[in-house]
């Protein structure tokens, strides 16, 4: 069904993508480890799924007919702990003990024991797989739920990732849809000097997807495409979110050490003025 | 005689019926797995994965996340081994009620070789936390061991060989059948033998064999390798002078190192032994042949058995 917004929408959406960036970095630096580049790439399109697309309520987190989150590229967790917490799954006063010992907050998201956690993640290429099952099984038993999935890039370096596109399309699971978080950032450095990707669209297409490209810090762009993409019949869908990794906070941005280190003091205090700012910015026009 | 793989192929079409919520994945080892059975009877609850064993194991975990019960199938090899990872964290750490039944275990698959003799499965999913392993030993505890799987909850793996099997049990023996407790086949009270899965046979045809020859084993059917019936072993130690193991596995991680592990640590009493391939790669030839070159028949049972009750 599709899901009409209006500006007022946008800004409020935009507001909680900052607050969710403010939570990640405090986060990460009470934690003293972590993923800041790749959490803050994937926060808009999280916020725009969890604050306004997807049906969801976090009182039944088991609802067999909730819509479904699978966060592929499980060290982004925090931006899915940060979601989760705001949207009342559990308190937002628990995402200070991420990664500490004896608080279900692990490094990596697990599905055991945290509410609105759907798949244990962090071994990364088994997101897409997982979800074809929860498609599959929303076919079979004839209910309209959608099955979002957020992979990063590099992250489809893995082979599993190409034996699930191909399974996605032959079953025509056209109640999936998947994202890649295309920031052209891994560990090792650019996408493209690590493992070629390109072209990512062009790729998804031949195993059968329809792709949708947009810009994946514009919540309008990416609200568009979930509309699009979910109206879409016989098969899945792709949409490449153009990312900046790190984005929101400008030392991190596009600098690859932010991979796995957290910030330190320093960086920490100048991070949340950063984000301060554009929070103001954003309130001044509601 | 009667083939596992074609009752576990049965008992699944039965359990269709059953358990509307059961589902079964292969990847495209359908008609040798016998799921094929499955898959004519319900193919809307059947899905064929292609030959892709890492994204079938997953896809199965979000099967269970939506309440369905998955069967999946292959060969034991493609199994466990090429799917570790998956099976760890998706199956595992994650406590899915996915059910993998594997075929094909064993060196006496035949011909392939080494390639496709899987002797490590029940060490790598014997070493996995909250993961159950079984080794049913012919047709008719295939059938009820596959019924305990659909019914009880968590992630499971079993296997069986290839070959057909003699038919040990009548359908009455299986009312006592409980995952985590070993069945004493024969008893006796000069030595033990454990077996698994089809070392079963051929440790029976030991005992047959030593019986007249005035010796009395016991023999133990352990088709739950974890958890591990401990109180039986102990009691095998208590009451025979010598406990022997026999598996178509590693000699490392599977049955006999898990008696090892129990025997060692409450302090054994009587000589203990471990029959099983010996660290080593097995090679292509008739199945009856390799279990000869590597030494694991009745022949050698009987010998290993005599020389632990002579020292």
């Amino acid at each position: 069904m599709k899901k009409s917004y209006d500006d007022a929408t946008i800004n409020k959406l935009n507001l909680m993508a900052v607050k969710i960036r403010k939570h990640i970095i405090e986060m990460l630096y009470r934690a003293k480890s972590g993923h800041p580049g790749g959490s803050l790439s994937a926060v808009d399109a999280i916020v725009a799924l969890y604050f306004f697309h997807m049906r969801q309520n976090p009182k039944k987190p088991c609802d067999p007919d909730r819509d479904r989150f699978i966060l592929s590229k499980g060290h982004a967790a925090p931006a899915l702990y940060a979601v989760l917490a705001e949207s009342g799954y559990f308190p937002v006063s628990e995402l200070k003990r991420l990664r500490e010992i004896n608080c279900r907050l692990q490094g990596h998201p697990v599905c055991f024991d945290i509410p609105g956690v759907e798949a244990s993640t962090g071994s990364l290429g088994h997101g897409l797989s997982f979800a074809n099952g929860v498609a599959l099984a929303g076919k079979l038993d004839k209910k309209d739920y959608h099955v979002y999935v957020m992979l990063g890039d590099g992250e489809t370096d893995e082979g599993q990732v190409w034996e699930a596109a191909a399974v996605a399309s032959h079953y025509r699971l056209d109640n999936l849809t998947a994202m890649i978080d295309r920031n052209f950032l891994q560990i090792d450095g650019n996408t493209e000097e690590v493992l070629r990707l390109e072209s990512v669209r062009e790729r998804w297409s031949a195993f059968g997807w329809y792709v949708v490209e947009v810009d994946g810090h514009d919540i309008k762009q990416i609200l568009d495409a979930l509309n699009e993409t979910d109206a879409h019949k016989n098969q899945p869908s792709m949409i490449i979110l153009n990312t900046v990794k790190g984005k929101g906070v400008s030392f991190m941005e596009n600098n690859v050490d932010f991979h796995g280190v957290p910030p330190n003091e320093m960086e920490y205090h100048l991070a949340m003025k950063e984000l301060d700012l554009l929070e103001k910015k954003l309130e001044a026009y509601t | 005689m009667y083939n596992p793989r074609k009752a576990y192929g049965e008992t699944l079409v039965e359990l269709g019926k059953k358990y509307p919520n059961l589902v079964v994945l292969d990847a495209d080892l359908s008609k040798s797995t016998n799921t094929i059975m499955f898959a004519k009877k319900y193919p809307e609850r059947f899905f064929e994965m292609g030959i892709a064993e890492a994204n079938m194991i997953t896809t199965a975990a979000g099967l269970a996340s939506c309440g369905k019960i998955p069967f999946v199938s292959t060969f034991a090899v493609f199994a466990t081994g090429r799917v570790y990872d998956q099976i760890r964290m998706d199956l595992a750490y994650s406590e899915m009620n996915v059910k993998i039944f594997a075929t094909h275990g064993g060196i006496s698959v035949g011909k392939d070789g080494a390639s496709h003799q899987m002797i490590e499965d029940l060490a790598l999913m014997r070493v996995l936390p909250n993961m159950i392993v079984l080794a049913p030993s012919d047709a008719t505890q295939t059938r009820k061991i596959v019924e305990l799987m659909a019914e009880t909850k968590g992630p499971m793996y079993a296997r069986v060989g290839r070959a057909d099997a003699p038919i040990i049990y009548k359908k009455e023996d299986m009312k006592n059948i409980k995952i985590g407790k070993g069945v004493i086949v024969k008893d006796g009270d000069d030595a033990t033998i454990i077996a698994c899965g089809t070392m079963v046979d051929p440790a029976l045809e030991a005992q047959k064999i030593l019986s007249k020859q005035g010796v009395e084993t016991r023999v133990i059917d352990m088709h739950t390798i974890k958890p591990l019936d401990k109180k039986l072993v102990l009691k095998a130690d208590e009451e025979t002078k010598a406990i022997i193991t026999i598996e178509e596995h590693s000699i490392i991680g599977g049955l006999g190192s898990a008696v090892a592990e129990t025997l060692a640590e409450e302090g054994c009493k009587c000589k203990f032994m471990r029959m099983g391939i010996k660290d080593v790669f097995c090679e292509s030839g008739e199945p009856k042949d390799l279990l000869e070159k590597y030494e694991l028949n009745e022949k050698y049972i009987v010998k290993n058995v005599k020389q632990m009750l002579k020292k």
